[in-house]
């Protein structure tokens, strides 16, 4: 067994080197991503060993990017683009929505498009407007792509490699302020499904659902709460669409009480969907209404601010609060 | 992958080569700045023959009237499809009517190995790469989004979001590149769809690879009710220039010229020399679809001097002068024309729609829980609706 400690950054550039070394059909696309590796160093190292031809600085042109990933995935391609910024991913968002999501079904599945488009995502690092961005709604609302999102070193080692094999086109939001946060990675075991969300601590008295980025925040939330000796169960999604919600589920049989959290707006935001369909599936287990800490309906704001505009320690606390006051 | 790097990998893509077909681009920088800039053409409306030193042509009786017979029936076939929209059997349809000569042009200048990306009105394109025109009229009647497997016939669907397949055609391109092979790959679009940022793009992106892809503008002088004028203030194919690539413009009602100045960019694009843009001066004779109406917009004069260009009748003069078709052969075309608007139809009406649950079908290759779910959901309310029946 190969156990590494690494950080998610890493984790991700050895899960991309392997992509690249296993499959000579794998490439990887992007803005600066290869002598620099990156803005954020994932791709480092990688063009000076796997070449020009494979990793491949682009024109700095979104739709470009993931215009040309789809002509070469039709040539038999599995090319992996980088998408420097959340906030801009908007000049790609048409080819992505209107020709990647949709292609397979349009040729009644006699093409397969098996892009993976990686986008650094979410706030906390004290960056200028469009560098903060959580946009995956956006994203998990259109079928025919599939959005997913690791929070520690194991899953981004392991959902990558998924990522790149599977068939269908996958947003790949990585939680930026994260990258730097270190974890054990198994590198020969064999991970579960890529869209199965995972129990990251146990607890009885509620649930609280996160991705990416918030996971640690609910984590640490979920410690804060016991020392008040409350039992707090807290899933990591993994997966916005498709979202696992058998695990759900059993969680919120087990607890009675559902607080959603992440960092996007609330509005039309990921916790509503979570939330209409458990409150469908465990009406009658329910002992509060589901709630839901986010983002508000309002522009990222100033750095400064981002503080009060993130779903903090506090925040999540609260509603922790609120729903077993019911 | 860098200009270099592909040069070096594959030495016969090297420009040391010389050209056997002289650059496009010398046409384009002696072009005067004009409204109607100078046109490669070998076939004048009045069907006489004439020579362009850049572009050479010899084609055999045959091959004329091989070209003449693609021109005949792709309209013939367009024309159906026009009726079928007026009698309600299609939702829509987009006529290529003016348009035959570049399309059929074009579409003689590839080889099988070529790809094609087409936008959704290439009929006459479709129709050189063996499509079934009975499959072109699918998503026109709603029943699918596309009737054909792009790989049998190297022709991609019909792309509705105006350039977002320049695109995939110059990705496709780059791919081709990198494997190695010395195939071309065409990507059609609109003067309107000049205007979009993918077109440009793909241009860029197709010079920096130089990738083996040949930009095919049919320009038709409206996009939907929008003259040319209110997309660009030079010439489309001069646009090629400033990103490091030959353009030219041909007339795109002469098939002859279509034919040599496409066959050229495709060989400029096998031997390793990169993008080129080739702008074919044409006319949409209709409606842009069966839903505007171009007497709203345009004036009755326009069309009529158009129709003077007609790329079908100059070629049948042509032909006529040439002693290169008899009377049997215009005879029997007629009655070929004639059954392939038969059969259209017939196959029209028989098209039968989908099975409800296709809604559901390759929505995704891996599968979805979701969509599963979902679809379990929808055929049991449509059981519900037998169960009340019985």
């Amino acid at each position: 067994m190969a156990m590494e400690k690494m950080s998610i950054a890493k984790a991700l550039n050895e899960s991309l080197r392997k992509a690249l070394d296993t499959d000579p059909k794998v490439l990887i696309m992007g803005e600066d991503v290869g002598k620099l590796g990156g803005v954020f160093r994932i791709t480092d190292g990688l063009q000076k060993d796997f070449g020009e031809d494979r990793v491949i600085d682009t024109p700095l042109a979104e739709s470009g990017i993931v215009g040309t990933a789809i002509g070469l995935a039709l040539r038999g391609y599995r090319p992996i683009v980088e998408i420097q910024f959340d906030g801009f991913v908007f000049p790609a968002y048409d080819q992505i929505v209107t020709q990647l999501a949709k292609m397979h079904a349009r040729a009644l599945g006699k093409i397969k498009l098996p892009v993976v488009v990686r986008i650094p995502y979410g706030g906390g690092i004290g960056a200028v407007e469009h560098h903060s961005e959580s946009p995956e709604a956006l994203f998990a609302h259109v079928a025919g792509l599939k959005v997913v999102s690791p929070s520690n070193a194991s899953d981004a080692y392991w959902m990558m490699q998924q990522a790149v094999q599977s068939d269908d086109p996958i947003i790949f939001f990585e939680p930026k302020r994260r990258y730097w946060d270190k974890g054990e990675v198994e590198t020969d075991s064999i991970p579960g499904p890529l869209h199965r969300a995972s129990v990251a601590r146990t607890g009885s008295d509620l649930t609280l659902v996160a991705y990416g980025p918030m996971v640690k925040v609910c984590l640490e939330a979920a410690a804060a709460a016991q020392e008040e000796g409350k039992s707090i169960e807290v899933l990591d999604l993994r997966s916005m669409s498709p979202i696992d919600f058998d695990t759900i589920q059993t969680s919120v049989e087990k607890t009675g009480r559902l607080v959603v959290v992440h960092e996007a707006p609330v509005f039309y935001g990921s916790g509503a969907e979570i939330a209409a369909r458990i409150t469908e599936r465990c009406f009658y287990h329910l002992e509060a209404p589901v709630l839901r800490v986010g983002g508000y309906h309002a522009p990222y704001p100033p750095a400064r601010l981002e503080d009060e505009y993130l779903p903090g320690l506090d925040r999540v606390l609260d509603a922790v609060d609120r729903s077993l006051a019911y | 992958m860098t200009v270099e790097s592909t040069a070096a990998r594959k030495p016969r893509r090297s420009s040391k080569r010389t050209s056997a077909v002289k650059t496009p681009a010398k046409t384009s920088a002696r072009t005067p700045q004009s409204s109607e800039p100078e046109l490669v053409q070998l076939l004048t409306p009045e069907g006489e023959r004439v020579e362009h030193p850049d572009y050479q042509i010899d084609l055999t009786a045959e091959e004329l009237r091989g070209l003449y017979r693609d021109m005949v029936l792709t309209r013939r076939f367009d024309a159906e499809a026009t009726a079928l929209q007026r009698q309600g059997e299609l939702g829509l349809w987009a006529s290529l009517l003016g348009q035959e000569a570049a399309q059929i042009g074009s579409g003689r200048a590839l080889r099988d190995d070529d790809y094609v990306f087409p936008t959704y009105r290439e009929h006459g394109v479709a129709w050189c790469r063996g499509v079934d025109p009975t499959n072109l009229l699918g998503m026109f009647r709603g029943v699918n989004h596309g009737g054909w497997d792009p790989n049998t016939n190297n022709f991609h669907l019909y792309t509705i979001v105006i350039g977002s397949q320049t695109l995939h055609a110059t990705g496709y391109a780059m791919g081709v590149a990198k494997d190695g092979a010395d195939s071309a790959v065409i990507a059609y679009f609109g003067d309107g769809a000049s205007s979009q940022g993918d077109v440009a793009e793909s241009f860029t992106f197709s010079a920096v690879y130089n990738a083996p892809v040949v930009f095919f503008c049919q320009n038709n002088q409206w996009a939907i009710s929008e003259p040319t004028e209110k997309q660009t203030r030079v010439p489309l194919y001069q646009r090629a220039q400033g990103f490091g690539f030959p353009g030219v413009r041909v007339d795109g009602n002469d098939v002859l010229a279509c034919l040599a100045v496409t066959r050229s960019a495709l060989e400029r694009a096998r031997r390793g020399e990169g993008p080129t843009l080739v702008e074919a001066f044409t006319y949409r004779m209709g409606a842009h679809t069966t839903s505007d109406d171009p007497t709203k917009y345009r004036a009755d004069e326009e069309r009529a001097s158009w129709e003077a260009k007609d790329p079908i009748l100059r070629l049948r003069t042509y032909l006529e002068k040439q002693q290169a078709a008899d009377e049997a052969f215009f005879t029997a075309l007629e009655e070929e024309s004639e059954a392939l608007g038969k059969r259209v139809r017939e196959a029209v009406r028989a098209m039968p729609d989908p099975d409800r649950m296709a809604i559901f079908d390759h929505a995704y290759a891996d599968g979805n829980p979701l969509v599963d779910e979902e679809r379990a959901q929808f055929a049991a309310y449509q059981a519900s609706f037998a169960e009340e029946g019985n």
